[in-house]
């Protein structure tokens, strides 16, 4: 019996299943009760009415819609600051772009909720009127480095040969960035985005506070229903947003395993 | 030479921006205004009040809470997450592909989903929410990235190594203390750096698995505040001690990685 758990044991492949079950449990369960509670009412009945209200209930739509345009917003703007940037660390000594990516990362490791408080505080400083654009501006504030780095990283490894070869050929240096070194970076920024579009969508309390509670954003919506009690609710919300990811997720393929990895840097 | 002051200047310019606010807490944990932005003077009350008891209890309690919860969460998931790794590396290619593919799911998922599938487990089998939730629910969202810190180095590794030393004698168990974990260590080590930074960085998940027994974090406490209007003043103080550490720490970290490869 001894012998049989220890060639058990042995087998290294073994050694996958306490995770396979941890996984099972707290990752795969909770995602299918999602799903169950989002087709069922607060007696347990199998019901559409949650789905319906969603399509129904113009707040919830709206403020779906109003978060997906400011996270795009968002995005773009991370990546015409970002890629600059990026590009201008990987063109550095190593080492001295070691020291920078780290000063931009750092800011992270103060409580984010701190940072955005203290952004108010900025703005209040300088008279800038909290809204729209002070939203805009913390949302890019909180996700630049999460568009920096990898896109730092992909230019990084970016093959040195392919740009001088490209300059053998006559390419002159904006023919050299536009042909070579921008395509092949599109990979960086496809991590990018994934970092940074849905966490925009479903965070809250930054909206709050940086529009004194004009403007929220849909985590907010779904973390309502759930302290109101209206899980079922939630949850078909919820779902909505899983959609979103699983959408997001397919269309970048081998993208989204890579921004996985590199969500390491935090 | 032109281009390189404009680069310069425009890394200068976002850094600069990046840190403003964080340079705004620091200058006003100097002085004693309850409101973020007021100056009444120059002052080190805030830095002797963290550490008294009493008033602030309920601030360094916490703190406590978020200490322990990060360093146990952190701890679990690494060792979790390290017995996983080496069990995937010996998988088949394709289950490889697989288990990875399946170790994404949480990292790519926004925390509030995290959040709300966690909260209706609990809630569907009644388990109260407290101190257990709360670590269980940052081991799933932390493991994951352990997996992905120890893979790499298993990956470098000559697999030949361990074969070798159960060829010589060594039981599977000896083996992998002896040959396995100090080839995995570094790994293990930024894996149990980065779950104890996202842990005690976590406000979401926490927010929905800590239940409404009293029990705070860091995080909670400060969302708990921020909505009551007002920022307790000893979170200027605390913030700046943090961030000040993490910098020497990572400042430290960064010069000896550098000497290593001189």
């Amino acid at each position: 019996m001894q012998q049989k758990v220890l060639t058990f044991l042995g087998r290294r492949r073994n050694w996958t299943i306490p995770y396979v079950l941890f996984l099972a449990f707290f990752v795969l369960v909770p995602m299918v009760l999602i799903v169950f509670y989002a087709f069922t009412n607060a007696e347990g009945a199998f019901t559409f009415a949650n789905i319906q209200k969603f399509w129904i209930h113009p707040e919830a739509m709206n403020t779906f819609l109003y978060s997906v345009v400011v996270a795009l917003i968002t995005t773009f703007l991370c990546i015409l600051i970002g890629y600059p940037a990026a590009y201008i660390l990987s063109k550095m000594e190593a080492r001295k772009a070691k020291l920078l990516v780290i000063l931009f990362i750092l800011p992270m490791w103060i409580n984010f909720l701190i940072r955005t408080l203290a952004t108010v505080a900025l703005f209040d400083f300088f008279k800038i009127p909290l809204g729209k654009g002070a939203l805009i501006f913390g949302m890019v504030y909180n996700f630049l480095p999460f568009m920096i780095y990898p896109i730092y990283n992909i230019l990084q490894k970016t093959d040195q040969n392919l740009i001088e070869a490209a300059q053998d050929l006559g390419a002159n240096p904006r023919q050299v960035f536009l042909k070579t070194v921008f395509p092949l970076s599109i990979p960086g920024i496809t991590s990018g985005v994934i970092m940074v579009f849905m966490p925009v969508i479903s965070t809250f309390a930054i909206a709050e506070l940086l529009t004194i509670n004009n403007i929220k954003l849909f985590g907010t919506t779904l973390q309502e229903n759930i302290y109101n009690g209206t899980w079922n609710y939630g949850a078909a919300l919820s779902l909505v947003m899983l959609l979103l990811i699983g959408i997001t997720a397919l269309l970048n393929g081998e993208g989204s395993s890579r921004a996985a990895e590199e969500g390491n840097l935090i | 030479m032109i281009k390189r002051i404009l680069s310069t200047s425009y890394l200068g310019i976002l850094l600069v921006m990046l840190y403003a606010p964080i340079l705004i807490i620091i200058i006003f944990s100097f002085t004693e205004a309850k409101v973020l932005g007021n100056w009444t003077g120059f002052s080190l009350k805030l830095y002797t009040s963290i550490f008294q008891g009493g008033i602030h209890h309920s601030l360094t309690s916490a703190l406590y809470n978020t200490l322990i919860i990060g360093l146990i969460a952190a701890a679990a998931s690494t060792v979790l997450g390290t017995i996983a790794a080496i069990g995937i590396y010996n998988l088949t290619p394709k289950s490889q592909k697989v288990m990875q593919m399946v170790n994404t799911i949480p990292i790519l998922n926004p925390d509030i989903i995290t959040a709300i599938s966690l909260f209706l487990l609990f809630v569907s089998l009644s388990i109260s929410q407290g101190y257990t939730t709360v670590i269980l629910a940052h081991i799933t969202f932390c493991t994951p990235y352990v997996v992905l810190s120890v893979l790499p180095r298993l990956r470098r590794m000559n697999p030949n190594l361990y074969e070798a030393a159960l060829d010589l004698g060594a039981t599977p168990f000896l083996a992998v203390r002896r040959i396995l974990l100090p080839e995995l260590k570094p790994g293990m080590i930024s894996g149990f750096i980065l779950a104890f930074t996202l842990s005690i960085d976590d406000f979401v998940v926490t927010l929905f698995t800590i239940g409404n027994e009293g029990l705070e974090t860091l995080s909670t406490y400060i969302y708990a505040d921020a909505r009551r209007g007002g920022l307790t003043p000893e979170l200027r103080p605390l913030s700046a001690i943090i961030f000040i550490s993490v910098l020497v720490l990572l400042l430290v970290i960064n010069q000896r990685a550098a000497k290593k490869k001189l």
